[in-house]
């Protein structure tokens, strides 16, 4: 797969942000269209930043975003049309149902009512919500509740999907569904980035992964390419990623 | 040093994690406002002390215990305290029962359920103990200083009334999860709660509208009727009364009876306790289906969106509806002093309008505070392709169109009867809780509705900004209908406080 060929869904350039300490320092991302990336680091690496930077949830001190060519900080309305965004903890309304849930959603995204609930459907269906379509969703559980915030994310058919940490607290069950829904995402030519610290995920999951360290980007590639990276080639990629973070530490 | 597992040892954690409660509501949660708030109490305190002074300085030296007249007033009070403090403890029982926040380590531990439980009803009884004494505090100790040391003996009375009310509270919850179980008990205790507090200040107002044509409570505690149906003054009717003006052993029986009565019920319910925060424990993963909005998605523009889920979590969530009930009921008073009075004019409408802006305004900041701060899912609004400014109108829209659906009904009726204060007192009304909603966008913090209780404690600035500010209106709201240019006064204040909540908010700087 020639990455180059493909359009730019996301572009990050010297993009940093501080707080009390810099979080994400000079970061350059490129993501390609019809790509899954994973961005993996350890705790407090600043993959979690860099992602609510991109969203709009955060404002980076210096840098520039570019979401399907659209600069996201002088036309944030417009990137974030393209744009959906789930964190690891689902933030839904316990007093709707996710039927109601996925017609606000639909709502704030200006989605065609009938396109919106063909979709929504057929997300419930693929998810496996039918049965609790119209219940309220405060007796759910955690894994519910996931798949409910992923069907708000995709019901009004995003470009760039941005996961944090979406497997967190997930049942086999739930996560090979979660999993299949992205898989199926980014057959159909969307672009899905994804934050994790199942490191096998990553692996079997993403076209390419970014390892982040100290806000920095320290290495970016196919697995073979992270493993030629470290020297040892017939390593898993949690024995990469602990080589490649601990030369970072040794290099700080 | 106790056992563990013990009673005492048991009572020292739960003193501790009281304690703690405590210092984070004073502080909310900020190591270095604790001077700030131990300034601010101080301050509180001398105000109370000089409020006191004002209030019951005449009768310090008075002497009350033959005078019927007298008993009758303090027995009122007293029962008017006690309701309140009966509010307040069935808050914290149905808390209890809810809070899930500990259950699974106390049942799975091997310590008795029935200890731990035991002295959790003790710590509530504790807590409604300390807040009575130290409301009670500055008019008891104003009576002290200026009329001796007899007058100390009410504190006993008022902590007696606390164990009543935390028992009393006990029984009315307990009752409650056998008659309509747990998972219906925890929003009717809030009402019910709600309904006692309000019901006594309502009912002597209503009493004293019909029999006097008054608001004032004291009105109907003082009418002929009521002195001549008083029983008489050796009766024990009177003893907390006695107690409160010196008479020590009416003190030792009142003081008796309310640690026996506390004692009793907390033999008698701890083990029910256990078993009903169990069942309670279990409401959380109860089902509640839906009926549809409709058959199909509708189109709406996003603004519209927002408001109709910021109209439907409300009005789908009996336990914040419950919250704002007593503001309303508070309203049934005037309401009714407009109908018995209704061709008195101008002395009804002076009474009636600051009543109903000032309660309009507080309503609107606690609607305000869920729609603006107590949004449950931050981060899909603040990704949703919608300029931040188009996500704050909608919620301010969704904020006074609430108000103005809940109190057009007073407004219209007033119209229809004096069309200047009418349009006055409607003015006032959206004044007041614009305001409050201005208030609370400066004041913004990220939040969960569930934490609607605490909001107070999160900004002490903008819940008195908040009160200030709808006095202002009430007061300005008031003097225009009335026809006077001293509204210009008052209003200049209301905005005044608006302009000074904006240059300290922290979201300005």
């Amino acid at each position: 797969m020639n990455l180059q060929n493909y359009p730019v869904a996301l572009a990050l350039r010297g993009v940093s942000k501080r707080f009390d300490r810099p979080a994400v320092d000079a970061l350059d991302l490129t993501v390609y269209g019809g790509e899954f990336y994973a961005l993996v680091g350890p705790n407090g690496a600043g993959k979690t930043t860099t992602l609510r930077m991109v969203v709009g949830l955060l404002r980076p001190d210096t840098g520039s975003i570019c979401i399907e060519g659209i600069d996201a900080l002088s036309n944030p309305v417009a990137a974030k049309q393209v744009t959906a965004w789930l964190s690891d903890e689902p933030m839904i309304y316990d007093k709707l149902t996710p039927y109601e849930y996925l017609e606000f959603v639909a709502g704030l995204w200006r989605i065609e009512p009938a396109a919106a609930e063909a979709r929504a459907r057929e997300l419930i269906g693929w998810l496996g919500l039918e049965p609790h379509a119209h219940e309220r969703c405060e007796g759910f559980s955690k894994g519910m509740r996931q798949k409910v915030a992923l069907a708000g994310a995709l019901v009004h058919d995003p470009k760039l999907i941005i996961l944090d940490e979406p497997l967190t607290g997930l049942d086999a069950g739930t996560a090979r569904q979660v999993k299949d829904v992205l898989r199926e995402r980014v057959r159909a030519g969307g672009t899905v980035i994804m934050t994790t610290h199942i490191l096998e995920v990553a692996e079997r999951m993403a076209d390419r992964i970014g390892v982040i360290a100290g806000g920095r980007l320290i290495a970016e590639g196919t697995l073979d390419d992270l493993r030629r990276q470290t020297g040892k080639t017939a390593t898993s990629l949690e024995d990469t990623f602990l080589t490649l973070v601990a030369e970072q530490v040794v290099a700080a | 040093m106790s056992q563990p597992a013990s009673l005492t040892w048991l009572a020292g954690h739960e003193i501790r994690l009281g304690w703690r409660d405590w210092a984070s509501l004073m502080t909310a949660g900020g190591r270095t406002r604790g001077r700030n708030a131990t300034i601010a109490l101080v301050v509180f305190a001398a105000f109370m002390h000089v409020f006191a002074y004002w209030t019951v300085a005449n009768y310090a030296d008075a002497n009350l215990a033959s005078d019927t007249a007298a008993l009758v007033g303090i027995t009122g009070t007293l029962a008017l305290s006690c309701s309140l403090l009966l509010s307040q403890a069935m808050e914290s029982v149905t808390r209890a029962f809810y809070s899930r926040s500990d259950l699974d380590l106390i049942l799975t531990s091997p310590a008795s359920a029935r200890k731990v439980f035991a002295v959790r009803m003790g710590r509530i009884a504790a807590a409604a103990v300390v807040i009575a004494v130290l409301l009670a505090a500055p008019f008891i100790n104003v009576l002290a200083t200026l009329g001796g040391g007899r007058w100390l003996a009410a504190y006993g009375v008022v902590a007696a009334m606390g164990t009543v009310a935390t028992a009393a509270a006990l029984a009315l919850t307990i009752a409650l999860f056998r008659i309509v179980g747990a998972k219906r008990t925890r929003l009717i205790a809030q009402v019910v709660a709600a309904v006692i507090g309000a019901a006594f200040v309502i009912g002597l107002q209503i009493a004293a509208i019909f029999s006097a044509g008054s608001i004032s409570r004291f009105a109907a505690l003082q009418s002929d009727w009521m002195l001549s149906h008083a029983p008489d003054q050796g009766s024990v009717f009177w003893w907390p009364a006695r107690a409160v003006l010196g008479d020590y052993v009416a003190l030792g029986g009142v003081v008796a009876f309310g640690i026996g009565v506390l004692c009793a019920s907390i033999a008698l319910f701890s083990k029910r306790f256990g078993e009903h925060a169990v069942a309670a424990a279990g409401v959380s993963s109860t089902t509640v289906r839906q009926r549809r909005w409709s058959l199909r998605f509708r189109r709406r523009s996003p603004r519209r969106v927002l408001r109709h889920k910021e109209w439907t979590l409300l009005q789908r969530d009996a336990w914040l509806v419950s919250q704002t009930l007593m503001q309303v009921l508070y309203l049934i008073p005037p309401a009714l002093l407009l109908w018995v009075t209704f061709g008195d004019r101008n002395t009804s409408y002076v009474v009636l309008i600051p009543v109903v802006v000032m309660a309009a305004g507080q309503l609107a900041g606690g609607l305000a505070w869920l729609s603006i701060s107590g949004e449950d899912a931050p981060d899909l609004v603040a990704t949703a392709p919608i300029t931040s400014h188009s996500v704050l109108w909608a919620k301010v829209e969704a904020v006074i169109g609430m108000i103005a659906l809940i109190f057009a009904p007073i407004v219209a009726m007033l119209t229809l009867d004096a069309v200047f204060a009418g349009l006055a007192c409607g003015l006032g009304i959206l004044s007041a809780a614009a305001a409050a909603t201005v208030i609370q966008l400066c004041f913004r913090v990220q939040a969960r509705r569930s934490q609607f209780r605490r909001r107070q404690t999160s900004s002490r600035l903008a819940t008195f900004a908040e009160a200030f500010s709808s006095i202002a209106w009430a007061a300005t709201t008031a003097l225009a209908a009335a026809g006077t240019l001293a509204a210009l006064g008052t209003a200049a204040i209301a905005f005044a406080i608006l302009a000074g909540v904006w240059l300290i908010s922290p979201s300005r700087t």
